[in-house]
């Protein structure tokens, strides 16, 4: 690994979403636009937009991320560029965390579009601390471009890699505690629940949503969800084939 | 033999549960042009893709620069350009070289001058996508010569350019060649095939003849290399 390289390619992918007004749309916008849309489907019963609005935060920047991530990848590699960067001394991880800093620069950019808007024009609701919703928003971030990097990295064709969004991204956001609270699933449902690091980010964002402080069950929740998002970039790395057949 | 840049040696490669490389074996030294030629689906790009270390082998060996291929201490003093360009469609030119360069760990001036190299320098702040398909391979080009690599791999590079065009590439890959580099370049043409310093003629993964392109003509009795690749297929098949 090599720090100039990691920098260099998080350029040069900034470079390219500069120039992809679709993408961008897709990652500043779109967000925003289904948020407040949220708000106005439940507009005579705002109780329901307090309780699910915070959760945006978490669930917009890990789907949006992986679909973008996934993408960004396949043309890597369907271009041919991802072989042209095998034959040179980058390291696998020098590309992966191309990616995820460059991504994490967009989840920031995603959140400054997105929360101003929730708190300011929808009348959405929170006691804890904006930094802490913000770190939480970009460590989804971060984990969903983690989860699009290992994805795509077992993904061996186009079709694969768009199957790869409801099996790793669909069952997280049902079974998050969006729908259901996480303590009422039984035992089953409950412990893939557990295993779902997008579960940690709603509980913390639930938490941060009705409680002032950071405490430290979000401490815990926000480690989880960095823990599994660096666990996903390191065997995205190792998985990732220089050679192939 | 030090002077090797390239050590193919019973070569098999395996690809979509078929193999389609046969035991291949051939050298190319420092300073040499090597033309592998034979027609589309001989096996041309597996073979350059396991000179670099990015195919899955099943047996044999080869090895680059003294290294086995794709090991960590030749990349980057190999380039390689393959058959569609493998560039950022949505970056500028110098922006897809820049990148390029960065992860080689070169100086800024490395790009102008591939960028002078492949003759691009009117077009080196255009996006790599509004190029034409002529000017993208030079760009392709470009990126494999960044550095100044001791082997040059490259794959059919100028296949669909006008003549002009052809003509001034070879001549740069011999001018790359006289300042030491060793090429390896593919063609499905018989006619290019005149302009390599040496050939190796490819066919259903089977090195079919090792040969300069005189000690073909002779060995073939014609003069039309296209005529000498019939010739040795006739062979083979009576063989
Ligand atoms: N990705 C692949 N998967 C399976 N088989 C392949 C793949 N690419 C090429 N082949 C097969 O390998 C053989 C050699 O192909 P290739 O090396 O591309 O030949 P050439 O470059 O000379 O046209 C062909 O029979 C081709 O069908
Ligand atoms: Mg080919």
């Amino acid at each position: 690994m090599n720090p100039r390289v990691t920098l260099a390619t998080t350029r040069r992918i900034l470079q390219q979403l500069r120039r992809d007004p679709r993408t961008i749309a897709l990652l500043l916008v779109l967000p925003t636009a289904l948020t407040a849309v949220l708000r106005y489907v439940f507009d005579d019963d705002q109780a329901v937009f307090t309780r699910v609005g915070p959760l945006m935060l978490g669930i917009f920047p890990l789907a949006t991320m992986f679909v973008v991530t996934s993408v960004a990848t396949l043309r890597e590699r369907t271009g041919g560029t991802l072989e042209r960067l095998m034959t040179t001394p980058l390291a696998k991880l020098d590309l992966l965390l191309g990616y995820a800093l460059a991504f994490s620069v967009a989840a920031v950019a995603q959140i400054a579009v997105l929360l101003p808007v929730s708190l300011l024009l929808l009348g959405l609701e929170v006691e804890g601390p904006l930094w802490a919703l913000v770190l939480v928003a970009v460590l989804v971030a971060v984990l969903g471009v983690a989860l699009g990097l290992l994805g795509s990295a077992f993904a061996r064709t186009e079709f694969q890699a768009v199957q790869m969004f409801p099996a790793l991204i669909l069952p997280q956001v049902l079974l998050c505690g969006l729908f259901a609270p996480r303590d009422s699933m039984g035992p089953v449902l409950g412990l893939l629940s557990d295993l779902m690091p997008l579960s940690y980010a709603v509980d913390a964002l639930r938490a941060l949503a009705v409680e002032p402080g950071f405490g430290s069950g979000q401490a815990v929740d926000t480690a989880v969800i960095a823990g599994v998002a660096l666990a996903a970039l390191l065997v995205g790395a190792a998985t990732l084939p220089r050679r192939t057949g | 033999m030090v002077n090797s840049c390239v050590r193919v040696s019973g070569l098999h490669v395996v690809r979509g549960g078929r193999e389609v490389l046969h035991g291949i074996s051939f050298d190319v030294p420092r300073g040499q042009v090597l033309g592998l030629l034979g027609p589309s689906g001989s096996g041309k790009t597996t073979l350059l893709r396991a000179i670099v270390g990015v195919q899955v082998v099943a047996s044999g060996s080869v090895d680059v620069l003294g290294a086995p291929a794709g090991d960590r201490s030749v990349r980057g003093r190999v380039g390689y350009a393959t058959q569609s360009p493998a560039v950022y469609g949505d970056l500028s030119v110098r922006e897809n070289l820049a990148y390029f360069a960065d992860v080689l760990g070169l100086p800024r001036g490395a790009v102008a001058e591939v960028i002078e190299r492949v003759d691009l320098a009117a077009h080196a702040d255009r996006v790599v996508g509004a190029l034409s398909g002529g000017q993208r391979g030079r760009v392709n080009l470009a990126a494999a010569l960044l550095g100044g690599p001791e082997l040059i791999v490259l794959d059919e590079p100028t296949v669909g350019l006008d003549p002009v065009l052809r003509e001034r590439l070879w001549a740069l890959f011999h001018e790359l060649a006289a300042e030491g580099a060793a090429l390896v370049v593919s063609s499905h043409v018989m006619e290019e095939a005149g302009r390599c310093d040496r050939l190796v003629l490819l066919r259903e993964g089977v090195v079919l003849a090792d040969a300069t392109p005189a000690e073909l003509r002779a060995g073939t009795g014609t003069d039309d290399l296209d005529q000498a690749f019939l010739r040795l297929v006739r062979q083979e098949a009576q063989a």
